[in-house]
Order: structure tokens, then sequence, then C-alpha cells
């Protein structure tokens, strides 16, 4: 990898701070959640949250300065060694989604000041700032870590968190509490699929430690144990990870939440949950068996082409904004899904490139909707009649992501769907080839049916909404959408960073090193 | 997996298998209940008796946890809940759900499709048992010098996964107070509906016997909670069981007393505060070890001269910061639960 800058970028830094980053940048989010209960004023917990939240992502570049350098880094909690002990260990697979989610939660939280003092009660901002801290943390504990029992541990505290981000939609449309225990019952029986997979894996070879349980798989062999593992740990990761059919929960998730907690879960959430499947399938389990060859050939990939067509189709019927792009979610997650069922570095390469891409075009989607849902009450897609006149920045803003998730050239989408179809025809899958094309022909039609009515239909002429016409973006939600607008279009034109990472998470998968 | 060992059929195979066969029935039958009431003593019954399963498993650990947990306060809770909905489940009109039925069953054909080759029960040469388990038996002495290896596992060598568990209970605690709220603090002179349910009407005003009893009770309740928090290190206990000890001695103190009264005594913005507080401490620990330069949760920092005074010392302080959120985030729930009032009209919905 290019490890041009990282010398001089890491050498400013006290060596303290280098060496603990690792730690601080999982445990500063964390303590900052009670710290912001405490704080019980919005803004103030806002304010902090803010801080933290840089200072988290200051904390991500560290690491990706070290991994440059290094290729990977371990950290020991409580200075005991692996196994004993729990380890961090840190390389380009889990730095990519480190690094996302860490961004992420910085756009997420600058954007979400206005639309949070609108949506949620005043006596309930800090906590729900304390709420989002913590799933903050959750996600990223969850890709930080190299011991299995910790994903488990750090995927509840992301759960748990986003029910609750979740509900507090409730006071908008009460839909959102059913929609929110609809994905607590769902979720909890993913995770507790999750820890009997892991609860498997330890009886087969006694350790926790991701690298380990790797080394003493390939002295144990394969056996009944080690199968039942792996389809509880897939399925566990599956149901987080909104793979079809065990999508349901996600369309009413994304559309009934408080507008910050839809742009961040959607950018992140299944994301992670994403990479951990990554993680597991590629990384602990060895690569190469034929039970998961079998299994991600014949269950995972029909599952990905069947969610890439069926769920486009279903954002095409979609009238509410919100719903169409959460559908629209889950058919990109089956990209990825799809890449990952490839089994080569190629494929895996590209469904990362993919990930990355599609959580910076989804968050700013969300996002866009959310400003004009601030401003003009927007909800249906008949509603963005005229956005492009009244609200020209943010529109072109979400034009640009929403070109982006058709996979346009000049749009970073591009690329990923670019390598997939290459990736595929590589392996001779030209079946899946034919189901990337069909699925983005649709996604032309859904996105362009947002487009055209938001650049070619008139705004409404009604009383009410003559006086809202001069209704501004608020700058701070603005700022981040162009942003990752911004950014949509500099990773086409330069995705070395996000490819670098890709081509080398695939090559700690593939290359032999352990993680 | 290994054909040398042999599980013996002696009287603890036939009382775990007695166990597990009660706890299929008690299964059934809460699946069949329509009584909520019923089903809510029933899942206790069903803690109590995992719980009585584990000791005869040997995890006295988990076996006490789960005594705190299901039977004693998660059934508090439950009623509590209850007391807010209907007593009757509504009838469910009779569906066959084909799905669910497939899936239930292919879940247990997975699981016994593993069992086949799952190392014997109680087999010494098994993974679990021979390779980092072994490790924690030979090295909790030397390392840290607890008698309880279980404490060190939980508190030291997997001290950050505790600590993640605590965070999963403040975040709990968080939900409630964001989705139900805790109430407010305590109405004087005038009784709230919400009280008088808490206190099952009107056992506030006689059950001299009750009251009595009680009064006796609860400071035996706390003194036993403060044994269990500070004997972890040499049986079983800890901050978790210590925790829920102590909170349920306030809700019994809200039983019988009333709501009111018990948020006089321990407010919801001192529980709310010590939900915070008590990760607060625990990750406090955690950061006074990285600024003696170690890394994080490094408790032999604390006293670099005798590395086991120094994890007894971290341990002790790290169990203190699971005691605060587990105590506070039970009153949380607790309070939320039995403060709560129908604030959205049928209409609403």
């Amino acid at each position: 990898m290019n490890a041009s800058f990282a010398p001089d970028f890491l050498t400013w830094l006290p060596a303290w701070l280098v060496m603990q980053s690792a730690a601080l940048l999982v445990v500063m989010p964390l303590l900052s959640g009670p710290i912001a209960l405490v704080l019980s004023r919005g803004r103030l917990a806002w304010t902090w949250a803010i801080i933290i939240s840089l200072a988290t992502f200051a904390m991500a570049l560290i690491l990706y300065g070290q991994v440059l350098e290094h290729g990977s880094v371990e950290y020991a909690f409580g200075d005991w060694a692996p196994p004993l002990g729990i380890t961090y260990n840190i390389d380009a697979l889990n730095m990519l989604i480190l690094l996302l989610v860490a961004g992420m939660g910085v756009l997420s939280l600058f954007y979400g000041l206005p639309s949070v003092l609108r949506e949620i009660a005043p006596k309930d901002q800090a906590a729900f700032f304390a709420a989002f801290m913590l799933c903050l943390t959750g996600l990223l504990g969850v890709a930080i870590t190299g011991d299995a029992f910790n994903v488990f541990v750090f995927l509840e505290i992301s759960s748990i968190s986003t029910y609750v981000l979740i509900a507090m939609g409730g006071r908008q449309d009460r839909r959102a509490l059913t929609a929110s225990f609809h994905y607590l019952i769902l979720g909890t029986i993913g995770a507790t699929f999750f820890v009997i997979g892991i609860g498997l894996l330890y009886m087969a070879t006694g350790t926790l430690n991701m690298a380990d349980i790797t080394a003493q798989l390939r002295l144990h062999g394969d056996d009944r144990v080690v199968r039942a593992a792996f389809a509880f740990i897939v399925i566990g990761l599956g149901l987080k990870t909104a793979m079809f059919p065990l999508h349901t929960w996600l369309p009413n998730a994304y559309a009934y939440s408080p507008t910050v907690v839809g742009a961040f879960l959607a950018s992140t959430a299944t994301k992670v949950a994403f990479y951990a499947m990554v993680r597991f399938t590629l990384g602990v389990f060895l690569p190469g068996s034929p039970f998961s060859d079998a299994f991600l050939g014949l269950v995972l990939a029909p599952m990905a082409v069947a969610a890439m067509v069926i769920c486009s189709v279903q954002a095409l019927y979609q009238t509410d904004l919100r719903k169409l792009l959460a559908y629209s979610s889950v058919a990109q997650l089956g990209y990825m899904l799809l890449g990952l069922s490839m089994g080569t570095m190629a494929g895996v390469s590209a469904s990362l490139l993919h990930l990355f891409n599609h959580a910076l075009l989804k968050g700013g989607l969300f996002m866009g909707l959310g400003i004009f849902a601030l401003s003009f009450g927007v909800r249906q897609v008949q509603d963005l009649r005229g956005l492009g006149k009244t609200m020209p920045v943010a529109a072109a803003a979400f034009a640009i992501c929403g070109l982006s998730l058709i996979g346009v050239p000049l749009t970073a989408g591009f690329w990923g769907k670019y390598f997939l179809i290459t990736a595929a025809l590589e392996k001779g899958w030209w079946w899946a080839a034919t189901a990337i094309l069909i699925s983005s022909v649709l996604a032309i039609f859904y996105v362009g049916r947002m487009l055209e009515t938001m650049y070619l239909q008139p705004a409404p002429k009604t009383k009410g909404r003559s006086k809202k016409i001069t209704a501004k973006a608020p700058l701070l939600a603005l700022i981040p959408l162009v942003l990752l607008a911004v950014a949509n279009v500099w990773f086409f034109v330069d995705a070395s960073l996000p490819k670098g990472l890709a081509d080398a998470a695939a090559n700690v998968l593939f290359g032999g090193g352990a993680p | 997996m290994n054909g040398e060992f042999l599980t013996p059929i002696d009287a603890f195979t036939v009382i775990d298998l007695v166990f597990m066969m009660m706890l299929v029935t008690v299964g059934i039958a809460i699946v069949r209940l329509k009584d909520l009431f019923a089903i809510v003593m029933l899942s206790g019954v069903y803690s109590l008796v995992s719980a009585a399963w584990f000791v005869s498993l040997d995890a006295v650990d988990v076996a006490f946890t789960e005594a705190a947990v299901g039977a004693g306060i998660a059934t508090v809770l439950m009623l509590g809940a209850m007391l807010l909905t209907a007593r009757k489940a509504a009838p469910a009109k009779p569906a066959r759900h084909w799905a669910a039925l497939i899936i239930v069953c292919a879940t247990g054909a997975a699981l016994l499709y593993a069992t086949v080759d799952m190392p014997s029960f109680g087999d010494p040469l098994s993974a679990p048992n021979a390779y980092v388990g072994l490790e924690y038996l030979k090295q909790t002495g030397p390392d840290t010098g607890v008698p309880n290896v279980v404490s060190a596992i939980l508190a030291s060598y997997r001290g950050y996964d505790t600590f993640g568990e605590t965070t999963v209970i403040l975040t709990a605690g968080l939900g409630v107070i964001l989705i139900l709220g805790l109430g407010g603090p305590a109405r004087r002179k005038k009784k709230s509906v919400a009280a008088k349910t808490a206190a099952g009407k009107s056992l506030s005003s006689h059950h001299v016997v009750l009251r009595v009893v009680s009064k006796l009770m609860i400071p035996i309740i706390i003194v036993y909670g403060a044994y269990v928090q500070f004997h972890g290190d040499f049986g079983p206990g800890g901050g978790f069981q210590a925790g829920l000890i102590i909170a349920s001695s306030i809700v019994l103190y809200a039983l019988i007393f009333g709501i009111d009264a018990a948020k006089e005594a321990v407010p919801p913005s001192l529980v709310r505060l010590g939900a915070a507080l008590g990760v607060l401490i625990y990750g406090g620990v955690g950061v006074i070890n990285l600024l003696l330069g170690g890394n994080f949760l490094s408790y032999n920092t604390l006293n670099p001269a005798h590395p086991t005074h120094g994890q007894e010392l971290g341990i002790m302080f790290v169990e203190i910061g699971v005691l605060v959120t587990v105590a506070s985030v039970m009153l949380i729930i607790f309070y939320g639960f039995t403060s709560r009032q129908p604030d959205i009209s049928d209409k609403d919905w």
C-alpha cells in the first residue's frame, strides 16, 4: 500500500496516543454516552457528542496511518495476550469500515441538530444523543474487534440503541413504535442465532480469539459442529445485514425513524453487519472448505440475486420516499452479498468498494430527504414536485447521490458495479452480471421517477406552499449533504482510498494472512 | 470425539434429565396459557428451575445470576408491565403458522445434526476444557491472586466484555428513559393513580405484618447484597447479582409502601445519574490504567510492585461500577413501568 504520508503523519503525535488509538476509538464514544446523559440539555449534549465524534474520527485516521505503515495493528485489553484476553485487531478490511462509520458519525451529528431539535422532545434530547453515541460505539466495536464474543457484546450495544433510536420516531409517526418492535424481535432472534454459533465454535475450538479460532480450525478440521456454527452465524448476521428474505424489518425501520437516525443507519448499520459476515465466512472459518463454498454458492448467491431484482421491483412501487430508498438498500445489499458469494478476491474487493460507495450515497439520499421533510414536510414521491427550483443546492446534491445509486459514470457508484460485473464475468457467472444489469435498469426507473418529479414537474401552488417556499435548508444540515455529494464525485475521479483498502482487505482474506 | 471417555449415568445425570424435562413442560405450558399472570409466574418458575439445573452443572455463578434476574427482578418487572395492560392475552385466531413451524424444525434439526460431533458431556479432553479454559485455571492464581476463577475471567481477563455488558445494561435503561420516561419525582400528599396500582391498591394502608416484616427484611437484603458484592472474589457473586439484590430491596419497599415513598428514598434523578455513573466508574478504572502507562483495563498498573494487589483493586472497583449501573437500571425500568400513565388516548393511535 501507499505508505508515503503515513510516517510523517504519525511522528508528530505522541507515541502514547498512537499506541492507545485503537482503544480510544471505541472507549471515547462509549464513555461520552453516559456523560451526555448526565448533561441533560440537548444543545450541550450535541456539542459534546460533536467534539467526541471528531476525536473518534481522528483516532480512526491515526489507526489508518498505522495500518498503512504496518499492515495490521493489535491491541490487547488489560495487557492480557490472546487467547486469554480480548484483542482489537485492525487490518485493511475493518479499517475501511472504521473510517466509514466514524466519518458518517461526524457527518450525521452535524446534520442531525436541526432535525433533532424539531423531532425529539426537549427533555429527551440529551438522552437521544447519548443513545446515538452508544450506537456509534457499538458499530465501531463490532468492526474493530478481533474476538468473536466481543463482537456479540458490541452488536448488542448497537442493536439495543438502534431499537431505541428508531422508536424515537414515534413522536412524528406512531408506526415507528411497531417498526422498532418488529426489528427488536427479529434482531434478538438474529443475535441469539449468532451467539449459538459462537458457542458451537467455542465447543469445537476452545477459544474465542478470531485468529486463534482459525488456527484451531486448521488442526480440528471440518465437522458437524463447525458446519452448524457456520450456518447459525451466517443466518444470525444475515438478519442484521437485512439479507433477503430476512430483510422485512428494514423498510419500516428506516421509514419511520427520526431523520438523522435513518441517514446514519442506512449508511452504517447493515454495512457493519455485512462486514462481520465477511470476516466470519472468509476470515474466521477456513476459506475453501466444501461446506462453506457450497453455502456461499448455493444459498447466498441466489438470495443475493433475488434481493437485487425483487427488492428493486418493490422499490418501483413505493410512494413513500424513505421506503423506496429502504427497498433499494436491500437490493444494494444484494450486490454486496453477491460479491461475497463469489468467494474470489475480485468479488470481495468489488463488494467492499460497493459497500463504501453505497454508504456515502445512501447517507446522502436520506439526508436530502430529511432536509426536504424539514422544510416542506416531504414524505411522498409526488411531494418532490418543483424542489429542483425551490431548493436548488439540496436538490442538486440529492440528484448526484441518486445518479451514484444508479451507477452512472462520473459518480462513485459506477466503480462498485463495474468491478462487480468484472468479477462476475471473471468467475463465469454471466447470470450474475445480467442480474446486476437488470437491477441497475430498475434503479434508473425508481431514481429517475424521483428526479423527474423534482426537476420537471412544477411546484404546487397552494396557499400553504407559497408562504413556505422561501424556507431554506438549515446550513448545518446542508453542509454534510453537499460533502457527501462531492465525495460521490471525488471517489469516481480518485478511487484510490476505497479501492486500495478494498483490495488490501481482499488480500488479507485470501492472501493467507490471519486477521 | 473421544471414545475412551464415556459419560457415566449417575444420580446427577438423572437429576439433569429431570430438570430438562421440567423446563420443557413449563415451556409448553407458557405457550399454551392465555392468562398473563400465570405466564409471568411460570416464567419465574422456568428461571428458578434453570438456576437449579445450572447448580447441578457446577455453574454456580450463572445459576446465581439466573435466579436473581429471572426468578427475582424480571418477574416483578413483568408484573409491573402487566398492570399497564390486560390480564389475559387476546384470544388468537387459530392459524397455522407453517413457515414458523418449518423454521423451528430446521433450527432444531441443525442443532441435532451438530450433536453427533459434539464432545461428550464433561469430557476433560474436549477443546473448551483442555485449551484456554485449562489455561485460565492454571494462570488465575499467579496472575491475579483471585480464588474465584470465574470472577477473574469476568472482571480481568475478559473484563472488556463485562465493560461492554455493563454498557448494554445502561443502553437498556436509556431506552426505558427515552420511550417510557421515569415518571418524575415523588408526588407528595395526593396519591396518584400509578402509585395506587403499583402498591397493589391498598397494601400501604393495612397489612401490618407485611409492613413490619418488610421493614425488617430490607436492611438484611441490602447487607446480603453487599456481601455478595464483596465476596465475589472468593465465591459466586459480584456486581451483577449484588446490583439486582439491592434493586430488589427497593422494589420490595415500593410494593409495600407505595411508589412515591420509594421515589422519596431513591429519587428518579438519582437512578438516572447512577446508571451513567456505574459505566463511568468502570471505564474510569480503564482510563486510569491508560494514564498510568498500561493498556485499557490493565489493573497491574494500579500497583506495579505487587501486580496481584493491583488486580484485586481493579476488580473491586469495576465490580462497584457494575453494581451501580445494574441497580440503577433495574430501578429505571421499575419506575418507568410503574409510573406510566396512559398518555395517548385511543383515538390518537
